[in-house]
């Protein structure tokens, strides 16, 4: 019988195999693959631009053509799928002169001041010019010009540099399931536009920055403080504290060449503080800070009969997605504020009154993994000391950028730590950065504060990983705890639509607006893709390993701020500095 | 109520803009006047082709044309011919129409022209499912429901006929593909999104004979075994919408459509959707985009609409003339289409000849006559006795036929062998007066603002194009200039995404080579022997 299984199987996989012909080499590939799948597991190159992988492919720039033995026009790559006994030629005269003539329509309507252009070296476009070999546009013409839009809070849009190949559509409207941009207008005046043709920040966007990960050239980028920080750092009237955020250790080394997913703690505080921060803390307190609070809020509700599921409120993506998509789920959201907003409040208020210093004349910057949080710290809500708790804020790529002007290579670094007190934090808050992190976190306390016991394994690995939604059940001393886990909004809209639908019933919900978590967050260096986001991932959790204390609630220095000055979770005081209320929005 | 005349009078989006509207509600005051409105009545109709000024008044039983007419002219047809019998010699047809002088209609058709697309258009009330059905109309659905769908698909098959729209795939194969998909739920669609410069046979067919596509989406449904049947229609054509709309309800109200049709097991609906204005939305793929709700771009492709169209549903989807072809192929059989045109082509085209010839309009003629005979014969010859320099079929996206070729046979796959296309039927004629630079030009600004943007060479290239083709008239061409031309083609032609861009550089590419010297003289010499190209750069305006 067993035999025979393995006769079947092994005629299945035949059947499911096509025989091509790649430059004349005899290939096999699964029957289902594209041309250009094929092409990349024979080793073949085949140069790109509006294909991503894990999105639709489009088949609009025409980069990737092959010419296909019985066709008279060249097919794209990207959305040909094989056939069997299909002849390929990948470098043909016939295919290298389209390619180098598509590029270089491309380049006759791209403004070439490459110096001026925050993508220079990490721009496909001028990498594909490079590689094609383009000497010179022989096409030369009249250019698009758009108002570059810098109405949003987080999202730059410099439309003069889109090539329109609509990865950024793709992203926003596949994986994250906003659909705040799309085509507009026809031809050669084709542009990408929110709805109505509304700036980016009247729209829905959610201010995730997936779409400059998406996007090839510089058209988008964030919206930089860099310049407000330096003026901080020039203004001897002003304290000037810092706080990096759980996933920047595991990211900053990429853009002075150190490997993917090395841990750079120390030479990154080195590298900051050279900068001429006044304090640098570390957003993993405010983590440690986070779990009491909101693991406080969630046996409450789940002791007392308050609503069900609890819904992690740390990503503020998220928050602006669900304001705009699920204003029912509003009482399902935590009311805490995101580590970020809470360090903030911590510092202008706690931490002013120690050292003496007035609330007005302390700057509070991060370093951010997220072009989003750039929007949340100027809500209205997140001013409890009265003025904003955190003033400026720098995504790891804006950070490596003065770093470069300063001078620093930070792999060059020696070692160095945090300041005290707000700079010490566990294991649990590490893992914040990745996705599952914040409700592993969160178990870690609960389950000892509800059992009074000590938790026999750390690890929760159902809620650890890149599957899209993830689930777990947790036995919390006789009660099972139901918990799941969405990253990525899409994922998220997937989770929510069955809890909204009332096929499931959880306790506890958390999600993060970014594929993988914050480690992927849209302030992260380029690129930013899979292979990436799993290995910071891989260091994120090496980094709680390293810790001798892996539990929030065992963070010497939050005990002592609550005895000193927060008192109680969730009292009077805590629920002024470090919690907030959201509101509905349009949806369109 | 019996009446001893009929008058005809033609409403189509053409004659209403020369005034039908006016000469109706004239004939109807005038017939009121002279106390015939129990006498006479005044009926509308569909275009009639083959050069007739607009509008016309088609008088029955006296068989007796009157084109165009002209409101101040109504009262003297309804006093002479109406009422003391006596028809308006001076007013029957125009001088321009020699053949049709007569005034006869039936018993002396033109010698080229073979009407089956055309068969109730100007005849019939097109407003009237009476009218219609007494023309054999929803005879031909009678007849598939007694069918199974194979019996159905095989005639349709054997007759050869091909799509009309401009590819010219077998439009049997394409029913049997989406019959055999896997899948219940399966979708009818008539492309009515006409948007070819100069093609406008849709728009009259639409207009003139309504129930015959309403009858051939139901035919096409059950042979396919769909409910659904959806029409797009461009929203510049609000009288073929309102004609439509009409034969729907008609049709509906009468039992042909809706639920359990003519007592058998098969229920089929029609309904509109109206473009907004996008030439690429004729493309089939982006059409189903644009139905569904999204942006008119087109799809990848495989998988085509007979594995998953609308919806993702296999459709089939079809122009409007095939599907006009669909219920005379029906009722008469394979042979009989077949015995019509050329063995490897057969049936008619529709052509609207527009342009440098004398008579302009609608024909349908036997596929396979030649240009010539189209252009003299049907057409009356070029205007002012100058040259043919070039005839643009099927609009800019069809084929360019230049003086060599008005021999050919025109069928699809006879133009295909000299490189050219019959397309959708239009027939752009240039005479000699015209600069060859100024008329690609032209072409090519046509796809400049109809590309979609997709993809890179058609969204750019287009534009490059024309600046070229610009400069050159300005007297600015560069050397060089002409090879830039031919890559950009060349390139936009093998590497663009849709048929759209494929096909945009034809007229270019085609003319570079048959006017090659008159292209060059402009670049060398800065020189337009038609004296079209002004040959001066733009300067800045100097203040007075």
């Amino acid at each position: 019988m067993a035999k025979v299984a393995a006769e079947v199987n092994r005629k299945d996989e035949q059947e499911n195999v096509a025989t091509l012909y790649l430059d004349g080499r005899e290939i096999q590939v699964p029957a289902s693959s594209s041309v250009l799948e094929a092409c990349k597991s024979a080793g073949i190159h085949i140069p790109t631009l509006c294909h991503m992988d894990g999105l639709t492919p489009y088949g609009g720039c025409r980069i990737c053509v092959v010419e296909i033995e019985g066709q008279p026009t060249l097919a794209a790559a990207c959305v040909t799928p094989v056939r069997e006994g299909m002849k390929i030629q990948t470098s043909s005269k016939k295919v290298r002169e389209a390619r180098k003539a598509n590029l270089e329509l491309l380049l006759s309507n791209h403004p070439l001041d490459c110096q001026l252009c925050d993508r220079n070296q990490f721009c496909e476009l001028q990498d594909l010019a490079y590689e094609l070999g383009v000497r010179k546009i022989r096409f030369e013409g009249e250019q698009q010009h758009h108002e570059v839009d810098i109405s949003s809070p987080s999202v730059k849009r410099d439309l003069d540099r889109c090539i329109l190949c609509g990865r950024c559509i793709r992203t926003c409207s596949e994986i994250q399931s906003v659909f705040a941009i799309d085509f507009a207008n026809r031809g050669f005046e084709s542009y990408i536009s929110p709805s109505l043709g509304l700036p980016l920040g009247e729209s829905v966007c959610i201010n995730c920055g997936q779409c400059i990960h998406a996007c090839p050239t510089g058209a988008l980028s964030e919206v930089e403080h860099v310049e407000k920080v330096w003026d901080a750092l020039n203004d001897p009237e002003k304290t000037v504290v810092l706080q990096t955020a759980p996933a920047i250790r595991v990211s900053i080394g990429e853009p002075f060449g150190m490997p993917q997913g090395t841990i750079s703690t120390g030479k990154m505080v080195a590298a900051l503080r050279r900068l001429g921060f006044d304090y640098i803390f570390d957003t993993n307190f405010s983590a440690d800070l986070t779990i009491i609070e909101e693991g406080t809020e969630f046996i409450t509700r789940l002791t007392q009969g308050g609503v069900l599921p609890l819904i992690t409120s740390c990503s503020p993506g998220w928050i602006k997605f669900m304001e705009h998509f699920y204003p029912e789920l509003m009482e399902n959201v935590s009311t805490c504020k995101s580590p970020q907003q809470m360090l903030g409040a911590v510092v202008k208020t706690y931490f002013a009154q120690k050292i003496g210093v007035e609330a007005k004349d302390i700057v509070m910057a991060s370093i951010m993994p997220c072009t989003a949080k750039k929007y949340e710290c100027q809500r209205d809500e997140m001013r409890a000391s009265g003025y904003q708790d955190v003033d400026y804020t720098l995504t790891t790529r804006e950070a490596a950028r003065m770093l470069r002007e300063k001078g620093i290579n930070l792999a060059e670094m020696p070692e160095e730590d945090f300041d005290e007190p707000l700079g010490l934090s566990t294991g649990a808050a590490a893992v914040f950065g990745a996705t599952g992190g914040v409700m592993e976190a969160a178990l870690r306390t609960v389950y000892e504060k509800v059992t009074g016991e000590t938790l026999p394994k750390l690890d929760f690995m159902d809620v650890r990983g890149m599957d899209g939604v993830k689930e777990a059940i947790v036995d919390v001393k006789g009660t099972p705890v139901r918990v799941a886990v969405a990253h990525g909004l899409g994922n998220a809209r997937t989770l929510l639509d069955t809890v909204r639908a009332g096929e499931v019933t959880y306790h506890f919900i958390e999600i993060m607006a970014c594929p993988g978590g914050c480690i992927g967050g849209g302030g992260q260096p380029i690129p930013t893709n899979l292979d990436i986001r799993m290995k910071r991932i891989e260091a994120i959790y090496n980094v709680d390993k390293s810790f001798p204390v892996r539990k929030s609630h065992e963070n010497p220095a939050i005990q002592k701020l609550y005895e000193d000055f927060l008192g109680e979770p969730n009292g009077e005081k805590a629920h002024h500095l470090l919690h907030t209320h959201y509101s509905c929005r349009e949806k369109m | 109520m019996f009446y001893r005349a009929h008058v005809l009078i033609e409403m189509t989006s053409n004659s209403i803009h020369l005034g039908a509207s006016q000469v109706k509600e004239r004939l109807e005051r005038e017939i009121a006047q002279a106390g015939l409105s129990n006498e006479v009545k005044v009926l509308e109709t569909g275009p009639l082709g083959r050069g007739v000024p607009s509008p016309f008044l088609m008088i029955y039983p006296d068989n007796i044309m009157y084109a165009p007419v002209t409101v101040s002219e109504v009262r003297e047809i309804v006093s002479e011919h109406l009422l003391k019998g006596r028809p308006v010699e001076r007013l029957i047809v125009s001088e321009t129409a020699p053949a049709l002088k007569e005034g006869y209609f039936r018993p002396s058709p033109l010698a080229k022209e073979k009407r089956v697309v055309l068969r109730n258009s100007g005849l019939i009330d097109p407003g009237s499912i009476e009218d219609y059905i007494a023309q054999d109309g929803y005879q031909a659905l009678g007849k598939v429901l007694s069918m199974s769908r194979q019996e159905a698909i095989n005639i349709v098959k054997d007759s050869g006929l091909v799509g009309r729209g401009g590819a010219g795939f077998p439009t049997g194969l394409k029913l049997e593909f989406t019959m055999k998909a896997p899948g219940e739920e399966k979708y009818v669609v008539c492309n009515a999104d006409e948007g070819e410069q100069g093609t406008f046979k849709d728009r009259l067919i639409l207009e003139g004979d309504p129930h015959s596509i309403v009858e051939a989406m139901a035919i096409c449904g059950y042979a396919v075994g769909a409910g659904e049947g959806y029409i797009y229609i461009r929203a510049e054509y609000p009288e073929s919408i309102r004609a439509v709309e009409k034969a729907i309800e008609s049709a509906t109200d009468t039992g042909l459509l809706g639920d359990g049709i003519l007592g058998a097991d098969f229920s089929f609906q029609v309904k509109i959707r109206q473009g907004a204005g996008a030439y690429i939305c004729g493309e089939e793929t982006s059409l189903l985009e644009s139905i569904e709700g999204k942006r008119g771009e087109p799809r990848i492709k495989p998988p085509y609409p007979p594995q998953a169209g609308l919806w993702g549903k296999p459709t089939a989807i079809n122009n409007v003339e095939t599907l006009a072809n669909i219920p005379p192929i029906i009722l008469n059989g394979a042979d009989w289409y077949k015995s019509i045109g050329t063995p490897t082509c057969p049936g008619t085209k529709v052509f609207t000849l527009t342009g440098n010839v004398n008579m302009l309009g609608l024909i349908e003629v036997p596929m396979g006559i030649t240009l010539r005979e189209l252009l003299y014969d049907v057409g009356g010859g070029i205007r002012g006795g100058r040259q043919m320099k070039v005839v643009q079929t099927g609009g800019p996206s069809g084929g360019t036929m230049t003086p060599d070729m008005l021999d050919v046979p025109m069928a699809f796959d006879t133009l295909a062998q000299f490189n050219s296309a019959l397309g959708s039927g239009a027939l752009t004629v240039v005479d000699d007066t015209h600069c060859i630079v100024d008329v690609v030009k032209n072409f090519c600004e046509f796809f400049l603002h109809e590309s979609c943007g997709k993809c890179t060479p058609c969204r750019i290239g287009n534009k490059r194009i024309v600046e070229i083709l610009d400069r050159m008239q300005r007297g600015r061409g560069r050397p060089g200039d002409l090879d830039l031309l031919r890559i950009l083609g060349e390139n936009m032609k093998t590497t663009s995404f849709c048929g759209l861009g494929q096909a945009a550089p034809n007229p270019l590419m085609k003319c570079l080579d048959y006017f090659q010297e008159e292209f060059e003289k402009h670049v060398t010499e800065h020189l337009c022997d038609c004296q079209v190209c002004e040959m001066k750069p733009k300067r800045k305006e100097v203040g007075v």
